[in-house]
């Protein structure tokens, strides 16, 4: 370490028991728990004590409860429609969990909970299975109708539902791999650069140069990563809400 | 040691599926908590907070077009009973008048007469003073004329004097 820059970009996600141990078993209480807890603690904090006044008049932390709240109920009614509000407190939890652990993540020395496929995939196949029973449930066979496209020719139509099977497939896929690709690499290349900044240590000559450079570029990323944690979590509950329609409402 | 050089040489720990059972059972204890936290105490609490907050400010919007139509409806009453009050006032303005015209109008043809008669006993009065200073004069006139005639050393009787002043006055 003292003379070579040693690169362990992908170390910060690493999953390790919190209290000692090395083996990590279903129940093992790990970096990644702690902060899914204190995501939870987070949305305590901001839309149940934050809204705790219930004034007619909003103060300062029951406003933005509000508007966190609002953005949610607005994005399923105008996505979905007005039917779909049942299912808003299913969207407001996706929303909540993925809002959280992404912003938290971007903490310095926290845990980025939603770089991890295993987390993102989940997700994805709770809202794919969620969603597709619910298609069928609402409308029985007819929710087939989604891959049979009945607006083009009849000849091509066959070919359509192929492609559109596929799609369909493919979405718990291109769902989390989205999410957990762009946590993944925001933390990643935050991490290079924050290696290379503390080039000054070991070679002063190069570091004069390198050093300043890369703490203008982590600073720009970490701008950046801000908005890729917010934008992230709402692509992943917008399309959350495009499924719900798609199960609610599968003709074309 | 082993195990953690094992894990620690792992080059993607998202790819490390010893530690996926883990992360499956705590996203799914942390999706319940959530969903619980969600359902009982958010949406009932901002989503109640935002329902009586619309049902406010719509009952107070229909006060404020309820209380807008009272001012409308005031405002006309008032018009109406300022265009009354004017019109009363005009009548009572024209009463008063026809009133005094009235009483003026009497009070000048009262006047009429009472100068009328007045003129007329004046007329009357100028002529018996006329009448008598006519007579005067011709009673002087035969006195002179006969105390003349006498100075004279003549007589004249007294039908003669007078048929003399009689004639002379006429001309």
């Amino acid at each position: 370490m003292a003379s070579s820059l040693t690169f362990h970009p992908m170390e910060q996600f690493t999953v390790s028991p919190l209290f000692g141990g090395h083996e990590v078993h279903w129940y093992t209480i790990t970096n990644q728990t702690l902060w899914m807890a204190i995501g939870i603690c987070c949305i305590l904090l901001l839309l149940v004590i934050g809204a705790r006044a219930r004034a007619l008049v909003p103060g300062r932390s029951q406003s933005a409860a509000e508007v966190f709240y609002s953005f949610v109920h607005n994005m399923v009614r105008d996505v979905t429609g007005e039917d779909a509000l049942p299912y808003f407190p299913y969207v407001l939890t996706i929303f909540c969990f993925v809002f959280f652990a992404n912003t938290l993540s971007l903490i310095p020395t926290s845990f980025a909970v939603t770089s991890h496929v295993a987390v993102t995939g989940l997700l994805a196949i709770i809202v794919f299975l969620s969603v597709t029973i619910l298609g069928f449930v609402k409308n029985g066979a007819h929710f087939l109708e989604l891959f049979w496209v009945k607006s083009a020719p009849w000849y091509v139509r066959p070919a359509l539902a192929v492609i559109e099977l596929i799609s369909y497939f493919v979405r718990p896929v291109s769902h989390s791999i989205r999410l957990a690709g762009n946590m993944m690499a925001g933390h990643a290349v935050m991490e290079v650069f924050a290696t290379f900044a503390a080039l000054i240590v070991i070679s002063p000559l190069v570091g004069v140069f390198v050093t300043p450079l890369s703490l203008a570029a982590i600073t720009a990323m970490y701008a950046l990563e801000v908005l890729v944690a917010v934008v992230q979590a709402y692509i992943f509950t917008i399309l959350t809400c495009v499924y719900l329609k798609d199960a609610l409402h599968p003709s074309h | 040691m082993a195990t953690e050089a094992a894990t620690k040489t792992v080059a993607m720990p998202q790819l490390d599926f010893s530690t996926y059972v883990n992360q499956f059972f705590w996203l799914l204890v942390t999706l319940v908590v959530i969903y619980f936290v969600v359902t009982r105490l958010v949406i009932p609490r901002i989503g109640g907070v935002l329902a009586d907050r619309k049902s406010t400010i719509e009952r107070d919007i229909a006060a404020a077009e309820e209380l807008k139509q009272k001012a409308i409806s005031a405002e006309a009453a008032y018009n109406q009973a300022l265009a009354d009050a004017r019109s009363e006032a005009a009548r009572i303005v024209e009463a008063a008048r026809a009133e005094i015209k009235k009483d003026l109008d009497e009070a000048t043809s009262r006047a009429d007469a009472e100068i009328m008669a007045k003129s007329a006993e004046s007329e009357k009065r100028i002529a018996a003073i006329r009448d008598s200073a006519l007579e005067s004069v011709t009673q002087v006139a035969h006195e002179t004329a006969a105390e003349i005639v006498a100075v004279m050393g003549g007589s004249a009787d007294a039908e003669a004097v007078s048929a003399a002043v009689a004639a002379r006055l006429k001309g």
